[in-house]
């Protein structure tokens, strides 16, 4: 077996690999503090950082498109969302005492696990290749144009789940009795807050 | 070294509109707002039409003393006015006023990097709403977050509208594909992103989160001096922003019934203008809407109007290619 990069070697990196490492190094360490921090409102914001960092390095390698909805989905989207539902339950300013959770080893156990296995696919599907970054290797039409001609069924197959997992938690948020806001009762699902947003509604 | 040089003249030119043209919007909203409502006081200071308004304001800002409550979250709330206001600077890069590359940086995904990005700006408001320590700024980031979540679909269709109908996600592309009949084709998308970008920016009649009369000023509510000045620019630089989006993805841009090439840039100039005078009137003219009217209708309204668009813009391309 040869080494991916034994053609080009290790010893002199280009400036955007350099980049790229101190980028994941700062992505690495802000995600270690989301998931310590005991602070619930600095971890989310940490979690900004993180997906930032993630979207740059995307950046860096060249896929503009997949870094842009990075941003637009975790950043614009999940955090907003995650925020919402902190500020509606609780997140008192300073430390949570209640912020440690029982399950904190086995959690780690499950994402060690689920990163061994992530590296280890991507380690076995590429092996040696080396993918010349020349700027056209992610643009939006690349990646439209293999996720649309190549990996259309595994496509359709996620979004065919979302649309399930969007039915549920609407079923889940109606179950209390409760038939108002159900387009809201989605968000509310998967971020299981209470019926907060339900109960602004009645303040008219 | 001359590629160096005409990128930073690029980006000079572009934080030179960031730093004049919220200003200059500022100032007409005062104007007008006192020209449509009667205002005595915005026309006083410096004699003619009030013209040292402005500068007035300014000054007022500048020597306000910087208060942070004392059961604030300092780091935090310190950081929020930069949040709310830098994201702006960045889309602003992206937007080309005319022809022949006259963008600060064209971007391939130029429509999915300005809808990102902008997305970006509301956490400085929620930052600002959780850090204050105080019930009504609570209250207002809540506001702002729900409000988010239900227009940023909306606004998402109806560019993705644009974006199937030129084929491509460039901004500078978008504009190079366009014909004159894309305006009344795309005319249901435009008025329904310019309405949602108007409650993104919590702008009359969409100004629940910061709604005077019964939350004093939402998230902002313990901010003084310049931090609560950069506030507000952020609001009118989101207008900049906004209604140069909305000219260019649905008005054509640089693309006029005369002189493009030369005078493109001038297009893109008056379009922008004309809907900000637009935004400033539907302040003056608008009562605000409830919450629940707010929530209504964006999902009961905007996103089957979006849909719809995107359908229409599907049958069309299909028909004539």
């Amino acid at each position: 077996m040869t080494l991916a990069a034994a053609s080009h070697g290790f010893l002199s990196p280009t400036g955007v690999e350099i980049a790229f490492l101190l980028v994941g190094i700062a992505t690495l360490g802000a995600a270690i503090v989301t998931v310590s921090s005991r602070q619930l409102v600095h971890a989310a914001l940490w979690l900004v950082v993180a997906l930032g960092g993630i979207a740059v390095e995307y950046l860096l390698l060249t896929a503009e498109f997949i870094a842009w909805v990075q941003v637009l989905i975790y950043v614009g989207s999940v955090v907003v969302l995650l925020l919402f539902g902190l500020m509606l339950t609780k997140a008192p300013i300073g430390r949570s005492p209640d912020a440690d959770s029982g399950n904190r080893w086995p959690a780690l156990a499950v994402a060690l696990a689920s990163a061994a296995a992530l590296v280890w696919v991507v380690v076995d599907a590429f092996r040696t290749t080396w993918i010349t970054l020349d700027g056209v290797q992610g643009s939006a039409a690349v990646s439209g144009r293999s996720l649309f001609q190549y990996w259309v069924l595994p496509f359709e197959a996620l979004s065919v789940l979302l649309l399930a997992a969007l039915v549920g938690a609407i079923v889940l948020s109606r179950k209390g009795g409760d038939t108002k806001g159900a387009a809201e009762g989605s968000a509310k699902g998967a971020v299981r807050t209470p019926a907060a947003p339900v109960a602004r509604e009645g303040q008219r | 070294m001359s590629d160096t040089l005409a990128i930073a003249l690029r980006l000079l030119a572009v934080f030179v509109v960031f730093l004049v043209f919220p200003l200059v919007i500022g100032q007409t909203e005062h104007k007008v707002m006192a020209h449509m409502q009667g205002r005595l006081g915005p026309m006083y200071a410096g004699g003619f039409h009030g013209w040292a308004q402005l500068v007035a304001d300014g000054v007022k800002f500048a020597q306000k003393e910087d208060i942070v409550p004392a059961g604030a979250d300092r780091r935090i709330f310190q950081l929020a006015p930069a949040v709310a206001l830098l994201p702006y600077l960045l889309v602003l890069v992206a937007i080309p006023i005319g022809p022949h590359n006259a963008v600060g940086q064209a971007l391939d995904a130029g429509i999915f990097f300005v809808l990102a990005v902008m997305g970006v700006g509301v956490l400085g408001s929620l930052m600002a709403g959780w850090a204050s320590a105080n019930k009504f700024s609570l209250l207002g980031g809540l506001r702002t977050a729900a409000q988010l979540l239900a227009y940023e679909l909306p606004m998402l269709l109806a560019a993705a509208s644009v974006a199937m109908a030129a084929g491509t996600l460039s901004l500078p592309g978008i504009l190079d594909a366009f014909h004159w009949w894309w305006v009344p084709w795309q005319i249901v998308g435009g008025v329904v992103f310019f309405t949602a970008g108007l409650a993104e920016l919590q702008r009359p009649p969409f100004d629940m989160p910061v709604a005077d009369s019964e939350i004093i000023f939402g998230a902002y509510t313990e901010y003084t001096g310049l931090r609560f000045a950069l506030f507000l620019l952020a609001e009118y630089a989101g207008i900049v922003v906004l209604c140069a989006l909305t000219s260019v993805l649905f008005l054509g841009g640089w693309h006029g019934p005369f002189g493009a090439d030369g005078l493109g840039w001038l297009w893109t100039l008056l379009k922008t203008v004309v809907l900000a005078f637009g935004v400033i009137w539907l302040r003056v003219t608008y009562p605000r809407l409830r919450e629940d009217q707010l929530q209504k209708l964006a999902w009961t309204v905007l996103i089957p109007l979006a849909l719809a668009q995107i359908a229409l813009t599907g049958i069309v391309k299909v028909v004539i290619s």
